[in-house]
């Protein structure tokens, strides 16, 4: 199939509308496609691609000298396409995306709070990623904008956000967070019940804001794989590798086949480790540990694994800029066979029993249940997209090596239910399985790194990852001098945050642990 | 049902079983000494998660799992900081967690113990000290033991854990 099929119908509609594009850099940032256009129809395009139904998938600015560089993602048919534009810092005022596509409301908060970008239409002005670490009026991302910031002082709490709120007889508020109680990240949960029914939920984020895409300016690419690394940590090896891809395509690296295996290797453990921990917690958030013990137990048989073959449980720091640190030797092979096949083994017993388990199919069918219009309207992805009707998986649709030879089956269930979440987990171990047999009895001869080029000047790319949560997409530019001049992770977290606060909707306060847990977003990747 | 106990029986107890697990069991059981000396036999710890990239979180999560089971040695993770003797903070503390990290240390009854764990937590990390990072948990509350690693293993954990116990004992 030819790719971008759709893509001349789109610039038809948008002449229809008198929008002007420029299409002279269409590649910058390839295999995405690039529109630039000028900031007046900022909106229009956004109205065009949600009436032709394209999944948003990301905003970010990137400052350089007077102007900020605007990009906003889209994706159809597993193509990508970016629409770029300029705005002044003296006067940085564009449309907003939110009237057309719900899932833009905080990304565009968060560039209103790091670049002081203004969106016109916004339903929300509220602040977002800013709390009260630096002063309204002030944008950390700006590049006069101190890494070290300008307050020594301590940072008072963020009390007096406004939430919205519902009145009425017998609603109460509920608010849980930053400091949870269990071993977990920290966040604000704002809820108005009635009795125990949730009419409503509101999270309150980015207290985990540690200012990465800042401290990633002017990081060597080693560096900045390293902080890719620790945007979110359940998934390091997702966003490492979609770090290294956009600063591979940016220096136009070629990395070696046998290189590209091993990180397919290690992006299906990640999920494989991911979602075994996950089925277990799950299921304990309604009390049937059985579950949360036996699957604990295959989650560390697994990271012992890991840490036997790769030397690290979680698999951190192995992606690195041209390639991987080291081989996989026939002896790794060795380990790997047999602990794969044991699993397997281990959830042809396990999984018939979470599947057909009276008391566990009674909590958890129709709770937290996500339509698939909302899903849709969201633009979820990984687990949460693929349990409620949204077939999609970039590794299968967009293609990036080495999965672009395999067949990579992925699921795509309907009820939107946190069964159905379970349920796609454990499809998506079985099918990592099946791709790691298949990429290590094929795995290519060769090298598995190359030398980074002495300099990458000025040239900017993107990483498109299926990470175990979702599609990653993350941004690179590098400056003059061959160092990072701008760096955005987007995590799928972003569009699986505001999925929560909708289907929980009806569902009792007693089960938001449960619905919490099978939507499993995290705090870090975007609180950046 | 039948299924479930089968299953069950078939696993076994994992921590007995695996002869690799011989140094956790001496650790464990140094800890457990330790605890029933000091603290007659329970040890709560409330968990802190100040700015981390949860990587931290996935392992202190392990202790929980069957190898570990680290309730069996008198450490219990606790759902408050009045219940706790001790806090086990992660990550670089972000500026926006300042404040209610030093509220949760406050609610700690005294006597109690600061655990750092992980890189970040010990000394800022990757993510060192910024307008978004105060850095090192100990730019912003006392810390009495230090858990380097990134992310520390389960192992280091349980050892951190002991070496604190031994530290305020």
């Amino acid at each position: 199939m030819s790719r971008f099929d759709w893509l001349s119908e789109y610039l038809a509609r948008l002449e229809d509308e008198h929008v002007v594009v420029r299409r002279g850099d269409a590649a910058r940032l390839a295999p995405a496609h690039c529109l630039i256009l000028d900031a007046e129809d900022w909106g229009n395009v956004a109205r065009v691609a949600a009436d032709s139904g394209y999944r948003w998938a990301g905003l970010w600015g990137d400052p350089v000298a007077e102007q900020v560089i605007v990009h906003a993602g889209f994706v159809h048919e597993g193509d990508y396409l970016i629409l770029i534009t300029e705005v002044p810092l003296s006067h940085p005022v564009l449309a907003s995306h939110t009237p057309y596509y719900p899932a833009a409301n905080r990304l565009e908060r968060h560039l209103q709070d790091m670049l002081g970008i203004g969106f016109l239409d916004h339903t929300d002005g509220r602040r977002w990623t800013r709390h009260r670490a630096w002063p309204e009026g002030v944008y950390p991302l700006r590049n006069d904008f101190p890494v070290s910031g300008n307050s020594p002082h301590r940072t008072p709490a963020d009390s007096d956000y406004p939430f919205e709120r519902i009145l009425g007889s017998g609603v109460y508020e509920i608010p849980v967070g930053p400091v949870h109680a269990g071993i977990i990240e920290p966040g604000h949960f704002r809820f108005q019940a009635v009795g125990e029914e949730i009419l409503r939920l509101e999270a309150r984020l980015g207290y985990v804001h540690k200012g990465i895409e800042k401290i990633a300016v002017g990081r060597d690419p080693v560096g900045l794989a390293r902080l890719a690394g620790r945007v979110s940590g359940d998934a390091t090896v997702a966003h490492t590798w979609a770090a290294c891809m956009a600063m591979e395509r940016a220096a136009g690296l070629d990395i070696p086949p046998r290189a590209l295996a091993i990180r397919a290797i290690l992006a299906e453990c990640e999920r494989v480790a991911n979602h075994l921990g996950d089925i277990g917690a799950i299921c304990n958030d309604v009390g049937f540990t059985f579950a949360q013990m036996q699957f604990g137990r295959l989650r560390e048989d697994w990271l012992r694994g890991n840490q036997s073959v790769f030397g690290h449980r979680l698999l951190m720091d192995f992606i690195v800029p041209g390639g991987v640190v080291r081989n996989l030797t026939y002896q790794c092979k060795k380990i790997l066979q047999p602990q794969h096949e044991a699993l397997s083994r281990e959830l042809d017993d396990l999984l018939p029993i979470i599947d057909d388990h009276s008391s566990l199919e009674d909590r958890l069918v129709e709770t937290g249940y996500l339509s698939n219009e909302e899903a849709q309207r969201l633009g979820v992805t990984g687990y949460m997209g693929k349990a409620s009707g949204q077939d999609y998986d970039v590794r299968r649709d967009h293609g990036y090596a080495p999965y672009d030879r395999l067949d990579v089956p992925s699921p795509c269930l309907m009820e939107g239910d946190v069964a159905e979440r379970i349920r796609v987990r454990a499809e998506e171990i079985r099918h990592s399985l099946k791709l790691m047999e298949h990429l290590m009895r094929r795995l290519p001869s060769g090298p598995v790194s190359v030398s980074w080029p002495e300099v990458v000047s000025k040239r900017e790319g993107i990483g498109l990852v299926e990470s175990w949560r979702g599609e990653i997409l993350s941004f690179v530019r590098f400056g003059e001098d061959g160092r990072v001049a701008r760096f955005f992770p987007r995590d799928p977290s972003w569009f699986s945050w505001p999925a929560l606060e909708r289907l929980i909707h009806g569902n009792i306060v007693p089960d938001f642990p449960v619905c919490n847990k099978s939507v499993n977003a995290s705090y870090s990747g975007h609180d950046l | 049902m039948l299924r479930i106990l089968n299953k069950i029986w078939h696993t076994g107890t994992v921590t007995e079983r695996r002869p690799r697990d011989a140094e956790i069991e001496r650790f464990g059981k140094q800890v457990k000494r330790a605890i029933d000396r000091r603290f007659r036999g329970s040890l709560a710890i409330r968990q802190v998660d100040a700015g981390s990239c949860n990587a931290c979180e996935l392992e202190i999560h392990a202790l929980n799992n069957p190898y570990y089971d680290i309730e069996r040695f008198g450490v219990h993770f606790v759902a408050s900081p009045r219940h706790a003797d001790a806090l086990l903070v992660t990550g670089p503390v972000s500026r926006h967690m300042e404040t209610a990290l030093r509220r949760t240390w406050m609610a700690t009854p005294s006597p109690k113990f600061v655990i750092a764990a992980g890189n970040c937590a010990c000394d800022g990390g990757e993510f060192g000290v910024s307008y978004a990072s105060c850095g090192a948990v100990e730019n912003v509350i006392p810390v009495d033991v230090k858990i380097p690693g990134c992310p520390p293993t389960p192992r280091d954990l349980l050892w951190g854990i002991l070496a604190a116990i031994d530290v305020k004992g």
